[in-house]
């Protein structure tokens, strides 16, 4: 593996043994000593032209728990935003000795034009692009549902896919890099997915999609899934006519908590995922976001440990 | 390489009943350095260390008096994120490592490998081994060694010493991964 | 200098010579004695008339750092051109006789082409005021042809205006059809790429609403309207239904449009970002037999440099465009002609005199006869060559088309009798008022 740019370049035994080497990880951060030496000496730089606080510190995170040092470079307030080019920012990291660089990037595409380009030779992880993708957050759901599903079932989740599972993915799919990422890796390891939204937050195109595609959440849910994997809805879409009011919005696609108790009445062993930051009242209730299905801070929990292995991937030699 | 083919040179250097012998005897070192079963640990290095590991405390447990749990005395550590060559070699896939119940702190442990060879391996086991706890004391055993060490590190106890050229490939099979048990040299001259 | 141009395929016809002399085709047929001529050896070549386009982007005055019209006129008479159309989104906005005068004799003075500049419609592009297109096209440069290219008239009421008002100088307006609001931020075609990129998309129906309803507009006041780079199937429809209801309309396609679709974006490069988008497979296809059939006029190129910089970054932050004038008449036969779509009289409809015609060039796409001014190329359709956009006389170095193989390869291009381009090479400029 070369970059970790899109969940689309990961064949199945790749994916496969991302999560597996993700499973060491979290097991070494139960341990007293939570640092492991592998990237000493190494530096990582996490290159950030759009706010996320949370993707980069569980990055930051990542990089450290492997040894390796971390440079924070926030394009926000800097040279960048006064026209420096990605070219050159790019440029200067490699000049300062940079081994890897994660990336977030408000344009589609830029680390795929990043690692396409002879602008630096660094293996590039994409932490999110415009509405693209973000492959490292996909790992973090898929790997986050074959362990509990695994738990649930009493085995063991190494070596599997995740054949067989349903999932909703359920909201802002239009602007969703998560949804994207989440849609090519649920289907290589195996799941069904199903997109469900309101026809204006649903992209034109998306019908050669290898997924089904539901307006109507209470039927998808009623069809009994596995996981529902909730998507923020931005505040910025409100006054764009993508949908009337938030109220509204919640009201046919929200999971407020009269689907949750319907999930509850039908006994379903349903999960409610998020990426984070939710908000809560609007795409998912507070009693739903806190409710035994959900799992949205053991997401954030395997986010490290799947960046570590997406890492250590990256900056060892080729898969075996 | 063709199925049929007998690699050139390939010539077993030690056969099944050969190891097991072997295996026998080294236990017996190590319960005598050791003075008994007390503290006891044997921890092998995947993938091959951890079976020889289990093969000698079921040895060891053996001898000792009452009911000992051989898995009491065993477990595995992994290794991989502390070697020195992750850059330069294919990416390796951790093993879990597991430790006996009692854990390690102030034991005797006892490292367990199938071939020592440069003792790089050895070194990271060290570093390993150093961030799941101390222990008193570090022994090690290996099955065969080959010679041609990088560093200053040397085995405790030793099933076979096996001469090499540096050019020659040592490849241990174990039953439990490998479906039979030799140890065979290959690439001789 | 005069000129033998020995057994010649007019047209793709048989072969025959053509001398020029004194700037005019002086005779036709089998011609003996050369006197002074230099004899050109044009066996397996096709003779056709000047090319002119009627989308170019020359970027001066305001932005030389991506062309001028010396470079620009250079590029066209590389890729056949003997006149060019050069658009009014330059730095000032060719919006008044003063802007276009400067261009006209820029042009003039550079002597590869007949540069004629296209006249804002509306005062800086900001589509609130109409320019003034009388003084333009009285001015020496003789404006025909008016466009808030890059921009789009969208409002309705000054484009029926401006359609109305061009009437009183034999203008037309060349429209830019996009609607803003359906192309906010708009990236690439929406589609199913777009949908896998995570692009905003840039959808057929803001191309086809606008011609929908400027052909609609056309047909009620009674104008001239010229479509620029159609590019979507439904566009195609819309202009077919137009003509044959007689709305005197016509239309553009780029070459580009021709041959290219939006699974280059796949790459990321921007190279292949241009306005409108690159489109479907379907929409190709649907260009090609528009030409094929009339709906669509001419080739216009929409030559568009741009500076590395523009090009050498990530995809958000690029700028639309594509260099054009070189690459033409080879994705011409190579779409068109290879493919048994028409013959070379077709082509020199579609990229010479349609064109001349649309911007009421005179000297321009007129027949190759004797008296007759020898604005002509001389193209050998059975060369091949790989674009390299490192040799081109443009500036530009953002071809679409960098590394491939195309055919036909412009050997010689005559301006008013002077060769411009010989041997395959940039030759001299014609020095003004010869
Ligand atoms: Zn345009």
């Amino acid at each position: 593996m070369k970059h970790l740019l899109s969940t689309a370049d990961l064949t199945r035994e790749e994916a496969i043994a991302i999560l597996d080497i993700a499973e060491e990880m979290r097991e070494s951060s139960t341990r007293a000593i939570k640092k492991l030496p592998a990237l000493r000496g190494r530096t990582v730089v996490n290159l950030f032209f759009e706010d996320s606080t949370r993707t980069r510190i569980s990055f930051e995170a990542a990089a450290k728990r492997l040894s390796a040092d971390v440079i924070n470079f926030s394009a926000k307030g800097s040279s960048v935003s006064k026209g420096e080019s990605l070219k050159d920012t790019a440029q200067t990291l490699l000049a300062i000795g940079a081994d890897a660089v994660v990336i977030r990037h408000p344009d589609s595409g830029a680390p795929a034009r990043l690692a396409a380009t002879d602008w630096i030779g660094l293996p590039i992880v994409n932490a999110g692009d415009g509405t693209h993708e973000h492959p490292t957050q996909a790992l973090l759901d898929a790997f986050t549902l074959r362990r509990q599903v695994a738990l649930r079932d009493g085995t063991s989740p190494a070596g599997r896919g995740l054949d067989g599972l349903k999932v909703a993915i359920v909201g802002d799919i239009l602007h969703s890099r998560v949804a994207r990422s989440n849609l090519w890796l649920l289907n290589t390891l195996g799941a069904e997915v199903t997109m469900v939204a309101p026809p204006t937050l649903l992209p034109f195109g998306a019908g050669s999609w290898p997924c089904a595609i539901s307006y109507d959440l209470d039927a998808v849910i009623a069809s009994g899934v596995d996981a529902l994997m909730m998507l923020r809805v931005q505040g910025e879409r409100m006054n764009a006519a993508y949908f009337p009011n938030p109220r509204e919005y919640s009201r046919y696609w929200g999971l407020d908590d009269a689907r949750l108790a319907q999930l509850d009445a039908s006994g379903a062993e349903t999960l409610i995922m998020h990426p984070g930051p939710m908000n809560r009242g609007l795409e998912i209730s507070s009693a739903a976001a806190d409710s035994p299905r959900s799992t949205v801070l053991d997401q954030v929990t395997n986010g490290v440990a799947v960046r570590m292995a997406s890492l250590y991937m990256l900056l060892s030699g080729d898969l075996i | 390489m063709n199925e049929n083919s007998v690699p050139d040179a390939a010539r077993t250097v030690l056969t099944g009943d050969d190891i097991e012998r072997v295996l026998t005897r080294v236990a017996f070192e190590i319960i005598e350095a050791n003075k008994g079963t007390d503290d006891l640990v044997l921890l092998g290095i995947p993938s091959r260390g951890f079976p020889l590991a289990q093969r000698l405390a079921a040895r060891i447990a053996a001898t000792a008096p009452g009911n000992l749990d051989p898995a009491s005395l065993v477990g595995q550590l992994d290794i991989t994120m502390y070697r020195d060559d992750l850059r330069h070699s294919t990416t390796r896939t951790p093993s879990p490592t597991r430790l006996p119940a009692g854990g390690i702190e102030g034991k005797v442990v006892v490292l367990v490998d199938d071939v020592l060879y440069s003792g790089r391996t050895i070194r990271a086991a060290l570093d390993a081994l150093a961030d799941w706890g101390r222990p008193r004391i570090v022994r090690l055993a290996v099955l065969v060694d080959r010679g041609h060490r990088e560093l200053p590190i040397r085995a405790d106890h030793v099933g076979k010493n096996l001469p090499t050229a540096k050019s020659e490939k040592v490849r241990v099979h174990l039953a439990e991964i490998d479906g039979k048990n030799e140890v065979v040299i290959e690439g001789a001259a | 200098m005069n000129y033998l141009i020995q057994q010649a395929s007019i047209l793709g016809g048989e072969p025959v010579d053509v001398l020029i002399a004194d700037g005019k085709i002086a005779q036709l047929g089998s011609i003996a004695a050369a006197g002074d001529a230099q004899v050109i050896d044009a066996r397996n070549l096709v003779l056709l008339p000047g090319l002119v386009d009627t989308h170019t982007h020359l970027r001066e005055p305001g932005r030389e750092d991506a062309e001028t019209v010396e470079t620009g006129s250079q590029a066209a008479a590389r890729g056949g051109y003997t006149a060019v159309h050069a658009m009014a989104n330059s730095t000032p906005v060719a919006d008044t006789a003063g802007v276009v005068e400067q261009v006209y004799e820029l042009g003039r003075k550079a002597g590869w082409v007949d540069v004629r500049p296209v006249g804002a419609v509306t005062v800086g592009l900001a589509g609130k005021q109409l320019s003034e297109i009388g003084a333009m096209a009285d001015s020496r440069a003789q404006v025909k042809m008016f466009s808030d290219d890059g921009i789009c008239v969208w409002d309705p009421l000054l484009m029926r205006r401006a359609l109305e008002y061009v009437k009183a100088f034999d203008g037309v307006i060349a429209q830019h059809a996009q609607e803003p609001r359906l192309t906010e931020g708009a990236q690439m075609n929406e589609g199913e790429v777009s949908a896998i990129l995570g692009m905003p998309g840039w959808p057929a129906v803001a191309e086809e609403s606008i011609i929908a309803r400027d052909v609609l507009l056309a047909e009620h006041v009674g104008a001239r309207l010229h479509v620029c780079h159609v590019s979507t199937a439904g566009s195609v429809e819309i202009i077919r239904w137009a003509k044959a209801r007689g709305i005197q309309v016509t239309a553009e396609v780029t070459p580009h449009h021709l041959l290219l679709t939006d699974e280059k974006v796949r790459t990321y490069d921007p190279v292949f970002k241009v306005n409108p988008p690159l489109r479907r497979e379907e929409d190709v296809m649907a260009l090609r037999a528009g030409v094929a059939d009339g709906t669509i006029d001419v080739i216009g190129t929409d030559h568009a440099p741009h500076p590395s910089e523009a090009k050498d970054c990530e995809w958000g932050a690029a700028a639309m465009g594509m260099t054009g004038l070189e690459t033409a008449l080879s994705i011409v036969q190579h779409t068109l002609v290879d493919t048994g779509l028409m013959g070379w009289a077709g082509v020199a409809r579609i990229t010479s005199q349609v064109p001349a015609q649309i911007g009421r060039v005179a000297d321009q796409g007129r027949p190759i006869a004797i008296g007759e001014p020898a604005n002509l190329v001389l193209v050998d359709p059975a060369a091949r060559w790989i674009v390299d956009p490192a040799a081109m006389a443009t500036k530009g170095r953002n071809s679409p088309f960098a590394g491939m193989e195309l055919p036909g390869s412009v050997r010689a291009t005559f301006f008013h009798g002077h060769a411009t381009v010989l041997d395959g090479q940039l030759a001299t400029p014609r020095t003004a008022n010869a």
